[in-house]
């Protein structure tokens, strides 16, 4: 079937109004981030700072710590993506090729394991990781972390799992290949785009994440990006919104830069195959 | 599934960690104590670093550590550290915070542990905020009212009278006004409603409105009557009837009205003290602008504030030295760098005295005038207000400002369904 050219343009139209409609915070945050105060207050806000200036970054850097939090940062989110993704991998192989009672119990409380809201487990688990002496630490927060991701985790790389077909692991069995074979030199390599992408997810999470760290941590060296982002709010709601704005600006940036990197080996894996020449 | 795997990974993990401990130090004869400070505006972040810093180089015994908290998500964070017994020595907070801590046992009552000089410089009206029961659980340090941040050049040329802390306008007065400055898409006034609870009862004192009544029984009732209805009317009117307030701005934050305001499309802001901070940075050159006092209704300039507090964790095994340093902070000339960091008023009689807090400049003067008339914020010590105010209040007073309902069935939500929330508290 032939689109037409009007409805071709249509498509074309709503694609770049959703794009614009995602776009739209990054760039005002953007924006904020290289403008004086003076425009900020401005009645005429413009997209493109009429002044642009360096001061709101200056003054961030400043007033936080923020290299040693995004250190932090880092180190929380890379260590939780690496120890999610070695235990998820496993676990998801199980769940999605042996279809027994126990998996499917396993799928089906890992999906309702997502419906318990964040409030609900704080004060449990503030109480279980401070007799373990992992309060104020980041190895108690990148546990935290792990924990927080596994479950959705387990559930994507399972369906990436199921989406590499049985007969491939069969004919390496017929090859005389072994289990222990079969997994990391057969499926291990089809799976890479899944585990890459899980791990992204992961690291995005805990990147991105403030309650846990807010709360698990004490001492200001060890306090993540999220949590030093706040610093810059007052009482009810009150920002120092360019230093604000310059700060959210860097910390979006590593999200940015991995999935610029690693989004076309992403997609190109995923497709990899799926068309029989 | 997840408690399995807990399990798993916390044994993994517990190989890996750096485990550190946390709680009070004591090592050597040497006592730490870790104050959570909430202040977060360059200048006042400043102060009380440099406030840290003077104790430590004069108490080597008791080292106080600042630990920087967050007004965002403050009241989770402390519960959380309160229940799992890691809360700091020293809380930073806001005293209608404080009553869940106070009545759950995690706050030290401080009637004992305070020194004289400091009970009689902060007057008994702030003490009363922070006085839950028969203890006093909070230093009550730092306040703002809210007040009218004016055009100057805008009034000048209206030709209104410029009102002031020993003659400012009455409500009716303010509502004629904003009236007089209205026209051609300008509004007199922009009300940055967002929360729009605090501000209406806060502001309603100054009409002799006090809303929550304490029966002879101890419980709180809520009654909406004609002294609670001058200030929710006059916005009313103003929004609804007279067009002289910009309907735009109801549900706004402050922050976000001062472009209009910079712009010349409202005369007066409606403000808490401390946005001049950011007025002062961001008002484009030339732009001349002024304090104003809130109108004044029956009971004069009254109105209500919840001040920012200092107070002890319960569980903290150094009150005494907690409380040392509270009072160090607090000596007058600290809650004046204090007080000049924040752009805020301080509590204390004497810090209210100094120089620096009457000048007419930003307006600091004006404000300084009406810290003799704040009164504790009238809901604070309620029980279930917070509920009250979510469920109920807010979004009545929503309706009832953007012209939806009228003041009769505002009464009735507020008196009704709020007396039915405040009943489950008060069993």
């Amino acid at each position: 079937m032939r689109t037409s050219t009007t409805a071709r343009a249509g498509q074309y139209a709503a694609l770049l109004a959703y794009l614009a409609f995602l776009a739209f915070p990054f760039l005002w945050l953007v924006s904020t981030a290289f403008k004086s105060p003076r425009e900020l207050g401005s009645p005429h806000p413009a997209w493109i700072p009429r002044h642009p200036t360096l001061d709101n970054f200056r003054q961030a850097f400043d007033a936080q710590p923020l290299l040693h939090a995004a250190l932090n940062s880092l180190l929380a989110a890379a260590g939780a993506a690496v120890v999610a993704v070695v235990i998820a991998t496993p676990l998801a192989y199980v769940m999605a090729r042996r279809r027994t009672a126990l998996t499917r119990a396993a799928t089906g409380w890992v999906v309702v394991s997502q419906a318990f809201p964040l409030v609900l487990v704080i004060i449990p688990l503030f109480l279980v990781l401070k007799n373990l002496r992992l309060i104020d630490s980041l190895a108690g927060l990148t546990l935290v972390y792990v924990v927080w991701a596994l479950p959705f985790a387990l559930w994507m790389l399972a369906g990436y799992v199921r989406a590499v077909p049985a007969e491939v692991e069969e004919a390496a069995a017929v090859d005389g290949a072994g289990r222990a074979r079969t997994l990391f030199s057969v499926v291990a390599p089809l799976l890479a785009p899944g585990i890459v992408a899980t791990g992204l997810f992961a690291f995005v999470t805990a990147w991105n994440e403030f309650f846990f760290a807010l709360v698990l941590l004490k001492t200001p060296e060890k306090q993540t990006l999220p949590v030093v982002l706040t610093h810059f709010i007052g009482a009810e709601g009150v920002a120092d919104l360019g230093p604000l704005a310059a700060a959210a600006f860097l910390a979006t940036l590593p999200s940015l830069v991995v999935f610029a990197v690693v989004q076309r080996r992403i997609t190109g894996g995923m497709l990899t195959g799926a068309v029989k020449d | 599934m997840r408690a399995r795997l807990t399990t798993g990974v916390l044994v993994l993990l517990l190989l890996l960690a750096g485990c550190t401990g946390g709680g009070h130090a004591a090592t050597g004869g040497r006592i730490t104590l870790r104050f959570q400070s909430l202040a977060w505006q360059q200048e006042s972040v400043k102060a009380t670093k440099e406030l840290v810093k003077e104790w430590n180089a004069a108490h080597p015994d008791v080292k106080v550590e600042y630990v920087q908290g967050s007004w965002d998500s403050v009241h989770d964070q402390l519960l959380t550290s309160f229940e799992g017994g890691e809360a700091p020595d020293i809380i930073h907070d806001a005293s209608d915070d404080l009553a869940d801590f106070a009545y759950g046992g995690y706050l030290a009552d401080l009637r004992g542990l305070l020194s004289h000089r400091l009970k009689s410089d902060i007057p008994q009206r702030s003490w009363r905020t922070t006085t839950f029961g028969d203890g006093v659980y909070g230093v009550p340090f730092l306040q703002e009212p809210r007040v009218l941040v004016a055009n100057a050049t805008w009034l000048k040329k209206a030709g209104v009278r410029t009102p002031t802390p020993e003659h400012p306008w009455s409500w009716p007065e303010f509502r004629q006004v904003t009236k007089r400055l209205s026209g051609g898409g300008r509004y007199g006034v922009a009300w940055p409603l967002k929360e729009p609870v605090s501000a209406t009862l806060n502001l309603s004192l100054s009409a002799g409105g006090e809303l929550f009544h304490r029966g002879a029984d101890g419980k709180v009732t809520v009654r909406f009557g004609a002294a609670d209805q001058v200030v929710p009317r006059t916005v009313h009117d103003q929004a609804n009837t007279d067009h002289s307030a910009s309907p735009t701005t109801l549900g706004s934050g402050g922050s976000d009205t001062l472009p209009g305001f910079f712009g010349g499309k409202y005369a007066m802001v409606p403000l808490g003290f401390s946005y001049r901070q950011q007025i002062a940075q961001q008002a484009p050159k030339g732009f001349a602008w002024q304090v104003l006092p809130a109108p004044a209704g029956a009971d004069g300039l009254a109105q209500g504030v919840s001040p920012q507090t200092l107070s002890i964790a319960e569980d903290s095994p150094h009150k005494k030295e907690a409380a040392a340093f509270v009072d160090f902070l607090l000596r007058p000339r600290n809650m004046v760098r204090l007080a000049l960091g924040d752009w805020m008023l301080p509590t204390g009689t004497r810090a209210l005295q100094d120089p620096a807090l009457h000048t007419a400049e930003n307006g600091w003067a004006t404000g300084t005038a009406l810290a003799a008339h704040l009164r504790p914020a009238p809901a604070q010590s309620v029980r279930g207000y917070p509920e009250w105010k979510d469920k109920v209040a807010t979004p009545a007073f929503q309706e009832y400002y953007s012209g939806a309902i009228g003041l009769a069935a505002l009464r009735h939500r507020l008196e009704r369904d709020g007396n039915l929330v405040l009943a489950r508290y008060q069993r």
